[in-house]
Parts: structure tokens; sequence; C-alpha cells
């Protein structure tokens, strides 16, 4: 089970590099014939019964109000292969292929998810890279140190660790001015998410630093001559290694939800950008919800990914000690 | 204890002291305040009144401490988005989450508990794989995507309401009427909020089982003739409920993490929608309100677990139950 999770991992991180490349159109291109559209079934056999390349019929809006499509029995549309710089295109503009259906603006949801699933990953990523860091940083330095600093770093670090993680990021995200643009949102939440992130990992850094240090190699290195930054970033911190794994793989998944509860909210990126949480946003209008539920195939895709990750830590034949936490 | 317990008690009150004094500090600093709320219209005279009446003429240091004399009578302030004084606001709107919260404990405790004990204290084969993989599934839908789920599925069957706590009316309707109206909006809101947490539970239940039936003791006992029943139940499980007691602290948190989710899709009028709306607007004293009341929950969740903790182990009675 521990290779499915990790292979689940390794196709979603695949994914979202070739998302330009995979998605069969651009994820903001509007088709407006094609609102909350179906998702357009893919066909292998002729109507005269003969198998042939993949070939869809556009759907064609049959009741505005109803929001009901139907297939063109009549129109052929082939699929096209490698054509365009895409893996998968139609010919026909106004036919597209919308894998899993289109949003309420006719945007196709399939594009949009690979699309959306290179922001939400990349930011999970960089904020458990900055949550490491700054974990590492704090907690090696208490460790190394010891006395009174070790005691200040560690109430600090307990007190964060108290506090609700969602309550925070969102206080804080609350506090800054509502409507920025894209790139700034991202550099915010990355900031925001490593703030909330990285008194777990100091912790536990805290505590093998300090009995490492008490280990005779380290005393060895200190012997020869090593200073403390080197005694501390060379000989100490490597121990730490598998701890920082496990903890990484705990974190992703959380900070993969927080993104989403955000721009769930309305404070996470701007409504046009697509992310796995701002297409939850659109999603969410109950009466859309109850007749559109390919609407929710970014929830899917999150459920995937937070499965993947128990699927890693949980699985049997997994490290003991494992702190079983809820993601969220 | 006693001398614990007042400790215990003084830690607490500081950190609803810390978390509550920060928020308002925090709603101060952000740009704009809650004057932006009476609208483009406004004029220049109305936003001063607001203003003063707010407090927020005057210096930070100097509504904090008009502040901190005011909450040490529990006297919270005044909202400026529904005009009432944050206490009546707070008081409803932490029984709703309470009400939510606690259902929810209780279903992960009824579901997490006996699952636990089932998988860890047998042998692996089908049921028990199933229990296991239908737990890990349940580990992975955090709160926000069953709730949604759970929505489209009220939506599409009518066999649930869709969203809020009561219907709209509810108001007027008899005591044990109102009661069965509650019963049927609570169901979906606390199956999202349990589900992960009875995950967990099942887990760390059916980990401590599987150790402690390996014991010595557990052993021993089998030799005296007792059945595979009364061994477990009576035996293994009390040694086995320790690590399962002490994660009840950090599901508190949890719970209030979950809720805020759950709260905002299914319209449940709680703690975390409240500070939400009080945070955007910019509410400042709804805000400090709304969190010191959900530092309360989180302080007053932790002693209990460690109560509990110390009840069911006598090796933590005496001394400090929390190393």
């Amino acid at each position: 089970m521990k290779g499915v999770g990790f292979a689940l991992l390794v196709l979603m991180a695949l994914v979202a590099v070739a998302a330009p490349w995979l998605a069969p159109n651009p994820p903001d291109r509007r088709f407006p014939d094609q609102l909350f559209a179906p998702p357009t079934p893919v066909h292998v056999v002729r109507p005269d019964g003969t198998l042939g390349g993949p070939y869809i019929h556009p759907g064609v809006l049959v009741s505005r109000l109803e929001r009901r499509f139907e297939p063109d029995q009549s129109r052929i549309v082939e699929v096209r292969w490698f054509e365009n710089g895409r893996l998968l295109s139609v010919a026909d503009a106004n036919a597209p292929l919308l894998l899993m259906g289109a949003d309420g603006f006719g945007r196709d949801i399939f594009s949009r998810l690979l699309f959306g699933a290179r922001l939400s990953l990349t930011l999970a990523v960089v904020s458990t890279i900055g949550a490491m860091v700054i974990g590492l940083l704090i907690g090696g330095a208490g460790g190394y140190i010891g006395g009174a600093i070790d005691e200040l770093l560690s109430r600090v670090s307990d007190f964060v660790l108290v506090l609700p993680a969602i309550y925070v990021v969102l206080a804080l995200r609350a506090v800054m001015p509502l409507v920025m643009p894209e790139r700034t949102v991202f550099v915010l939440m990355t900031v925001i998410l490593a703030v909330v992130g990285w008194p777990s990992i100091a912790r536990g850094v805290r505590a093998i630093v300090a009995s490492e240090l008490q280990r005779e190699y380290a005393q060895a290195a200190r012997a020869v001559g090593a200073g403390h930054t080197r005694t501390l970033l060379f000989h100490l911190l490597p121990a730490t290694s598998g701890f920082l794994g496990v903890q990484a793989t705990l974190l992703l998944p959380a900070f993969i939800l927080s993104e989403a509860t955000m721009s769930f909210v309305g404070l996470g990126f701007p409504d046009q950008t697509p992310s796995w949480g701002t297409m939850l946003r659109d999603a969410a209008n109950v009466a859309v919800l109850g007749d559109v539920p390919w609407a929710l195939a970014p929830a899917a895709a999150i459920f995937v990914v937070v499965l993947a990750v128990n699927l890693v830590v949980q699985g049997p034949g997994s490290a003991a000690g494992v702190p079983v936490r809820p993601a969220g | 204890m006693a001398r614990y317990l007042a400790r215990r008690l003084f830690f607490a009150l500081l950190l609803v002291f810390v978390v509550s004094s920060s928020a308002l500090l925090l709603t101060r600093l952000a740009p704009g305040d809650l004057t932006s709320q009476l609208g483009i219209t406004a004029t220049r005279e109305e936003i001063a009144r607001t203003r003063e009446r707010f407090g927020l003429d005057r210096s930070m240091p100097a509504q904090w401490a008009i502040w901190v004399r005011h909450t040490a009578q529990l006297d919270f302030g005044e909202s400026f988005l529904y005009n009432r004084p944050v206490r009546n606001l707070i008081a409803h709107a932490s029984a709703s989450t309470a009400a939510l919260a606690a259902v929810a404990l209780v279903l992960a405790t009824l579901l997490g508990i006996p699952l636990g004990i089932f998988t860890g204290s047998r042998r692996d084969g089908i049921a028990t794989a199933f229990v296991r993989g239908a737990s890990v599934l349940c580990l992975s839908v955090p709160p926000l995507l069953t709730s949604l789920v759970f929505v489209w599925i009220a939506a599409r069957t009518g066999w649930f309401p869709v969203g809020g706590m009561t219907s709209v009316g509810a108001a007027d309707l008899s005591w044990a009427a109102w009661m069965s109206d509650l019963a049927l909006h609570l169901p979906l809101p606390a199956l999202a909020l349990a589900l992960p947490i009875a995950a967990t539970i099942e887990r760390l239940q059916s980990q401590s089982m599987s150790e402690t039936v390996h014991e010595p003791f557990v052993l021993a006992a089998l030799a005296r003739g007792l059945s595979h029943r009364d061994l477990v139940l009576r035996h293994a499980w009390r040694v086995s409920l320790r690590p399962v007691l002490a994660v009840y602290g950090i599901v508190i948190g949890a719970l209030l993490s979950g809720s805020f989710a759950v709260e905002y899709v299914t319209s449940w009028p709680g703690l975390g929608r409240l500070m939400f709306e009080a945070l955007r607007a910019r509410d400042i004293y709804l805000v400090s309100g709304c969190a010191a009341a959900g530092a309360l929950f989180l302080a007053l969740g932790s002693l209990i677990s460690d109560l509990l903790l110390a009840a069911a182990d006598p090796r933590l009675r005496e001394g400090d139950p929390a190393r």
C-alpha cells in the first residue's frame, strides 16, 4: 500500500508539471454555450459498428433554463493526438472536449483541475520547505544552545502548536488587504503557512539535536576543532532527516487543505485563478451542486492526495511512532 | 491535586488572555476599520462618531487597557455588525459550536473505540482489513470535503435539510418540535466533523490494543482461563486506553479547526462563522470575543483530557499528570 501511495503522489506531481500539455483547453478559455455542460463522452465505436480513433459528439444546449445538453449524434468530431502542443485536442473550436464538464463560466473543469494542481501543490511544497527551514533553525538553535534561550523558544513553539492552525491562518490572512494580485497572494500564503507550520518541526528537531549533542561523534567533532555552526549544520542536523521526511508528508496535505479552505471562503487566490480552492468555491453554490456533481472534481483531487499521503505514513510496515492526526 | 488544578486554571486563563489580546491588537493593526462598513455615503461626522463609540480614536495601548478592564468584568464590548453586546452573540455561537462538537466527539468515540478494540485484538482477517481500510479512507476525508459532499447529497435526495441549525421560523416551535428540528439538522455536519476523528481514535486504539495483548499480564490472565471477551474488555482495554485518552487533548483542536469548514459550508451559526464575519468586517470586539471563547474551549478541552487520563491511570494521580 505504501508503494501505491508513493505512486499516486508521483503521478500527481507529474500531472502538475505536464499540465499545459495534458490539458485539452486553456484553463481560462470560456465556452459561452457550454455553461455547466456535463462531461463529454468519448466514443471509439463508430455508428456503423466499426472501431476507430476516439471521437466525440458535440454537446448542444437544448434548454438553457433546464441546463439540458444533448449530444449531436449527426456530427462526429475527431479527437486528435499530439497536435497544437497538446496530448488531446479536437479540431472544432465550437465542439470542445470537456472531460469533466464545464463550470458556471463555461470553462473546462478538467483543464482547470490540472492547472490548479500546479498552483495548489507548488504552494504546499514551498510552504512545507519554508516551515522546515524555520523549524530547523529555531529547533536547532534551541537544542544546541540550551538554557534560557531554549526555554523561551520551546514555550513559543508550544504556544503556537496549541492553537487550531486554520484560525491562525484565517486571522493572519483576514487582516491583510482582501484583494491582491495572484503573485502576492502566493507569497503571502506561503509565509503564513510556514509561520503556522514550523512549531511541530522545531519541537522534534530540538529534541533530536539536544540528545545527539551528548553523543561521542558530536563531542569528537568539537574536539577536532569544528566550530559551533559547522557542528550544528554538518554533524547534528543530518540526524533529523528521517524525522523531517515524516513531518513533511504530514504538513503537505494540511497545507493543501489550508489553501483550499482559504480560497474557498474567499481569502485565497483571486476567483479567476485556477486552484483547487477557488474551484471548490465555484462548486459550493448549493443550487449548482445538486445538478452539477462534476464541479466537485477538485474535492476528489484533494482526497486522492491526502489518501496517498495516509497510505505512505499509515500503511503496514510504516515506521512506528508516526503521530496519527486527522488532516485539517 | 488542588495545587495542580489551580496552576492549570491559571494557564488556561493566560491562554485566553493572550489569544484574545492578540486578536484585538491584530485587528487594530489591520488596514481599514469597521467604519468602512458604513458605506460610501457616510459623512465625516458619522465616521468620527462611530470611531469614538468603538474606541478607535484612542491609541492602541489605551484602547487595549480599557478593553482589558471591561473584559475582567465580563463585558466584552459591543458588536458593530450586529449592534448587540458581544457577550450575547458569543454565548449563542458557542452553544451552537459546542453542540456540534460534542455530538461529533461522541459519534467519533462510539465508532472509533469499539472498532479499534476489534481490529487491535484480533489476528488479521478480512473483517479487520476492511475496518482498517475504511479507517484510512476516513482519515483522508477532511471535513471541508465531507460537508460539501453531504450538502450535495442532501440537495439531491431531500432526506436532510441542506444547511443551517434549525428551519426558518423554528423559534416559534414548541420545545419538542424544536429539538426534533435540530435533530434533523445535526447528523450531516456532525458526521462530517466526526469521520476523520473517529478514524484517528480507531487507529490509536487498535495500535495500543495490539501492543497490550502481548503483555505478560494478559498471558497470565489467559492462563487463568479467562474468555477472550473478558480478557479484552475487562483487562486489556483499560490498560490500552492511555494513549487513546491522551489524544483527546489534540482532538479538541482538530474539532475546532474542522468545525470552521463545516460551519461555513453548512451555514451552521457557530463560533467559526461568527469569527470569520467579524474578521472581514473588522468588528474588533467581536473578533477578540470569539478568540477568547475559542481559547477557552481549547484550554478546557485539554484540562478535561488530562483529568480523564489521571482517572484512567492511577500512576498519574500523584504529581503532575501532564508529564
